[in-house]
């Protein structure tokens, strides 16, 4: 206690010292503390990647064109993405960042059992599950090399981190607390207006310049389809209060993430590749993921995600999603 | 480019809906011309700016851009005591004429003196990645790509003078300009250092417009 009163003061009193130069910013980034506790990583940058001497220039090379890869996932647009988005659009901050899905989680947490689709996941895995949902594509093959490279990048991104601890601080996009008013379309579609629209568009199908999109669409079929961990309401409000608008973590209040979180999820978007049947059937199947979603269920009078349409993609599941059965003559 | 220009000002205009019948139509270059008799003097007929006396480039704005910062600039909402007189001066009509006319035109403007190798390796750092760790996205994050501007939000910074991309900077970190949508720029340019803004306006200043 008496420790914890020390660091308080000295904190204190440098804030003191530093007088004017530690004037209250206007616009305060406003996020979650860490807890006691928690693992606190520090990814490195490019910068320290650069000055890395032990590393071979072989696998710089490598890592630096999974870092390009990350960024401008465009380039892969019609081979493995058949959506408008790139991994930086919801990992912010070259996938460094707390509260932004930081990705070298992944790399000291797999392989793990994940709920998602109820078997033990490799890394290689966990990439194909954004490609096959939030990318609304097809994954690169195991052991491609752009396989590599994103592993490479991601495990980059780990170093010095702890293998297998899972109190990690920021990890994922944190959550947020259900507000006291029931989360609402009409309101959310006055924060979406009032604060989104101006890059999203008033349409929510975002901005491209000179046919590249600068800022990524909501819903439709240049988004994330209905598989993608943005589609749980929750997800996109925890997204969203600690990461938007760009640069103002901790804006909106918690009603106004939540309407605005609801607002988005309420509209439609390319097929669940795990869709049978129907909606309802799928949602019923997926009820752990689903129960976070508003798909199969009726918003504005229709039902949501009861459609054909894969969007730009050619068709509905990319055969890597497949159940494990840890049966060796299924590897022949 | 035009074209596209005209599309955003023309959905701009329709999205205004029931203030439609009030608004100016839409802006003619040949027109501003004339007005820009006004304006030549400090941005020159091609809108190429002056470095030295922190004149602005306007070639390289949108028109839709332009015509909001004159309308602030002579509602006071903005700030700019050389630029006021002339801008009370114009008629909204007036305003979106100069501002087409200058958008459409294309200025020659000589290259920048070679800054500090150090000075831009910053300012490429912060246009093209930012520095996350201190919440501050890329320049082409909302810019665009190479910071060559979007639609009537984001104006182009890409071979404006790094004078003017300075002093701008400066002025929402220290609250005398305050005209951007949801504080967009003020939360970035207060967590900027004096050496960030000077990097970033140096680099900025030494990328080709188009």
């Amino acid at each position: 206690m008496s420790k914890t009163f020390f660091i308080h003061a000295t904190v204190a009193l440098s804030i003191l010292a530093g007088g004017t130069a530690l004037a209250e910013p206007k616009v305060p980034v406003r996020l979650p503390d860490f807890k006691l506790g928690q693992y606190v990583h520090k990814a490195p940058t490019l910068e320290e990647l650069e000055a890395d001497e032990s590393i071979h220039p072989e696998l710089r090379k490598v890592i630096l064109y999974g870092y390009d890869l990350f960024m401008n996932t465009q380039q892969l647009r019609g081979k493995y993405v058949f959506n408008e988005m790139n991994c930086r659009n919801c990992h912010l901050g070259e996938g460094r960042m707390p509260w932004s899905a930081p990705i070298w989680p992944a790399v000291t947490t797999l392989p793990n059992y994940r709920d998602k689709n109820w078997q033990v996941n490799s890394l290689e895995e966990r990439i194909a599950g954004c490609f096959s949902y939030s990318m609304n594509g097809k994954p690169p093959p195991y052991g491609s090399d752009t396989m590599l490279a994103l592993v490479a990048y991601h495990q980059w991104l780990a170093r010095s981190a702890p293998i297998y601890e899972s109190n990690i601080a920021g990890r994922g996009f944190g959550s947020v607390p259900k507000p006291a008013q029931e989360p609402d379309y009409k309101r959310g579609e006055q924060v979406f207006m009032a604060n989104c629209a101006i890059c999203h568009g008033a349409d929510g199908q975002g901005r491209r310049v000179n046919g590249v999109v600068q800022f990524p669409p909501l819903w439709g079929d240049g988004a994330y389809n209905w598989g993608a961990g943005m589609s749980r309401v929750d997800t996109a409000a925890a997204f969203i209060k600690h990461n938007m608008p760009l640069g103002q973590p901790g804006r909106l209040s918690d009603q106004e993430a939540w309407d605005v979180a609801y607002f988005i999820s309420a509209q439609e978007r390319p097929q669940d590749p795990r869709y049978e049947q129907n909606a309802e059937f799928t949602r019923e199947k997926y009820k752990n993921f689903h129960g976070r979603t508003l798909y199969g269920t009726e918003v504005n009078g229709r039902v949501l995600g009861e459609h054909a349409n894969t969007g730009e993609k050619p068709f509905l599941k990319p055969d890597v999603l497949r159940a494990r059965t840890f049966n060796l003559d299924d590897e022949s | 480019m035009p074209k596209f220009k005209l599309v955003i000002q023309t959905l701009a205009a329709l999205s205004l809906g029931a203030h439609a019948a009030t608004l100016p139509a839409a802006g003619d270059p040949e027109r501003g011309k004339q007005t820009a008799q006004v304006c030549l003097a400090c941005h020159g007929p091609d809108g190429a700016g002056m470095s030295a006396a922190n004149y602005p480039r306007l070639d390289i704005l949108d028109a839709g851009y332009m015509a909001k910062q004159l309308r602030d600039i002579k509602a006071g909402t903005r700030q700019a005591p050389i630029m006021q007189p002339f801008a009370a001066t114009l008629t909204d009509q007036q305003i979106e004429d100069v501002s087409a006319y200058y958008a459409s035109q294309s200025a020659t403007v000589p290259q920048p003196p070679e800054a500090d190798p150090e000075l831009m390796a910053l300012g490429r750092k912060l246009v093209y990645r930012g520095d996350w760790d201190r919440y501050i996205p890329s320049c082409n994050s909302c810019h665009g790509p190479e910071s060559r501007g979007v639609g009537s939000e984001f104006p182009a910074l890409a071979g404006q003078h790094a004078s003017y991309i300075e002093s701008q900077l400066r002025a929402w970190k220290d609250g005398t300009r305050h005209n951007d949508p949801l504080d967009l720029m003020l939360a970035i340019a207060e967590r900027m250092t004096d050496e960030d803004i000077k990097a970033a306006a140096a680099f900025l200043a030494a990328q080709p417009a188009e």
